[in-house]
């Protein structure tokens, strides 16, 4: 029987009047990866961004319910801990301009004040950014900027720098919508590899990168969770006729 | 149809050299002030003029080493009192944009940029000067300090919006407490417009002299005792411009001269820091 690593129960979020997640219940299997899939704005970046409490951080945002990681209340820890488990990856690329690439892998560890002996610190970087599939492309170039990179190894960059810190859960939220389809296969093909170690969320509204990628994929439609299965059965036979628009392309 | 093209043409020439013709206009005065103040100036200036302290009326030579020294130390002691409450201030108004408390704050150091350097001279005087039962280095730092105060604090403030929100929730997510996020990603980036505003600043108060009137009082000697009354560029102009003496004339073009070299020489570092420092987003 595969664990649970995180849970929600009745889990709803708010932009002040705004409801954008309603009563989602969910339970995500380690080791794992489960695509998040839907309509713009149909809560889904939302949803993810209440896993690791950074919907808190915007103006008017709440959300309530149950959310859990490994048994603990994501809630009741306090959001430095939440996020140093539970790391993220955006949209776009977004490495610290003001970072040599290797800092920028060690971010998470230097900018917190965690000091680590120089031999360490090597190690880590050089191991994330070979999980991240990058290792090969920077070893020559780590005391360059990290904003000297293309788009592609900036967005690997920044999952070798969330990774770097060894949480138990990667968000990903539409890692790919910024990049080109050599950097996106790159990508797609990583987490493949992540998934021995981690617990990957990746939101997409690309279809076929879901049913390329994911274990299990969930699907949102006006802040519901409509339908949330195996990837295989979710798109060769879905249960409810909104996933089976949705998939057949009938509305987007 | 050709000639109606050829008049929107010359129309349009004509507009062109009128804002070149224009341009050179705004430029012509300051080239009159330099050149009228290098010409005047230039021959007062050296080393012995920089190092030594105004003789009394009648005795010729003489520098104004008492008002560089008292211009550096009344500057330093009120950037060092702006810089922090500036930055510090420019930072809350830019993370908490929509509050009532950075509503009116902001109203307030607009209108403040607006006072009368005069007025706050007085303000000092009230505050400082008749407390502490004297004119005061220390109360004319603070009526300068005033007068940076809103200039630091637009400068950071438009910076610091420029920088994208992705950046702050980059550091937010690997689990940063907020002053880490604030002190080591958003200050850093935004650095070079930090300090460009800081050294604007400094550049814009190197030649008030209104405030240090009844405030630093002036000096003819030198002296480093912040408590006590000390000399300083503008006021040492001032004084001795409207003097009748030839020697104290003479002083006042050289200390013109000195004035307006730091105030360009500020001007021209601010344009290399902000070269220099600048983080490629």
């Amino acid at each position: 029987m595969e664990s649970t690593i995180i849970r929600s129960k009745n889990f709803n979020a708010y932009f002040g009047e705004n409801h954008v997640v309603k009563n989602v219940n969910i339970e995500i299997p380690k080791n794992h990866v489960i695509a998040v899939m839907g309509p713009s704005g149909c809560g889904k970046t939302t949803y993810l961004r209440c896993i690791n409490r950074m919907h808190e951080l915007i103006p008017g945002a709440t959300c309530n319910g149950e959310m859990v990681l490994n048994d603990e209340d994501v809630y009741s820890m306090h959001p430095i801990f939440v996020r140093l488990k539970i790391g993220m990856v955006f949209q776009r690329p977004n490495p610290f301009p003001n970072l040599s690439i290797y800092d920028n892998v060690i971010a998470g560890y230097k900018l917190n004040g965690i000091k680590l002996p120089k031999g360490e610190r090597d190690k880590v970087v050089e191991q994330s950014l070979s999980r991240a599939a990058l290792w090969k492309e920077v070893k020559d170039s780590l005391h360059k900027k990290g904003t000297f990179l293309s788009g592609g190894q900036q967005q690997r960059l920044c999952i070798a720098r969330a990774i770097a810190m060894e949480p138990e859960v990667l968000l990903l939220d539409e890692p790919t919508s910024a990049l080109d389809p050599i950097s996106t296969s790159s990508v797609e093909d990583l987490l493949h590899e992540l998934k021995t170690n981690y617990t990957l969320i990746i939101v997409t509204h690309n279809m076929q990168q879901a049913a390329r990628v994911s274990d299990r994929t969930a699907f949102f439609y006006m802040g519901e969770l409509v339908e949330y299965d195996d990837t295989k059965k979710m798109f060769t036979n879905p249960r409810d006729n909104r996933t089976q628009n949705y998939i057949t392309g009938r509305f987007s | 149809m050709s000639n109606l093209v050829k008049y929107r043409i010359a129309k349009s020439s004509a507009l062109k050299i009128f804002t070149i013709f224009l341009a050179f206009v705004c430029v012509v005065p300051l080239i009159f002030i330099l050149l009228y103040i290098i010409r005047a100036g230039i021959t007062k200036i050296n080393w012995h003029f920089l190092v030594n302290i105004p003789k009394p009326v009648g005795e010729s030579g003489g520098g104004i080493a008492n008002a560089l020294l008292g211009s550096m130390i009344i500057i330093g002691v009120a950037a060092l009192i702006a810089i922090p409450v500036g930055i510090l201030g420019g930072i809350y108004l830019n993370e908490n944009k929509k509050s009532r408390l950075a509503y009116w704050s902001r109203l307030c150091v607009d209108i403040l940029q607006g006072v009368p350097s005069i007025v706050i001279g007085i303000v000092a005087y009230f505050w400082l000067v008749k407390p502490l039962g004297g004119f005061s280095a220390l109360s004319g730092s603070v009526a300068l300090a005033i007068m940076m105060l809103p200039i630091i604090i637009r400068s950071t403030e438009e910076t610091l919006k420029l920088l994208p929100d992705s950046l702050k929730e980059a550091a937010f997510a690997l689990g940063m407490p907020f002053h880490r996020v604030i002190l080591k990603v958003i200050v850093p980036c935004g650095i070079s417009g930090i300090l460009s505003g800081v050294i604007l600043s400094v550049a814009r108060i190197a030649g008030e002299t209104a405030p240090l009137l009844f405030t630093a009082f002036g000096n003819p000697y030198i002296s480093t005792n912040i408590t006590k009354p000390m000399q300083s560029l503008p006021l040492l102009i001032y004084n001795y411009a409207t003097s009748p003496y030839n020697d104290w004339l003479d002083l006042a073009w050289g200390a013109s001269l000195i004035l307006l070299l730091w105030v360009l020489l500020l001007n021209i570092i601010t344009k290399l820091t902000t070269r220099r420092w600048k983080v490629q987003l």
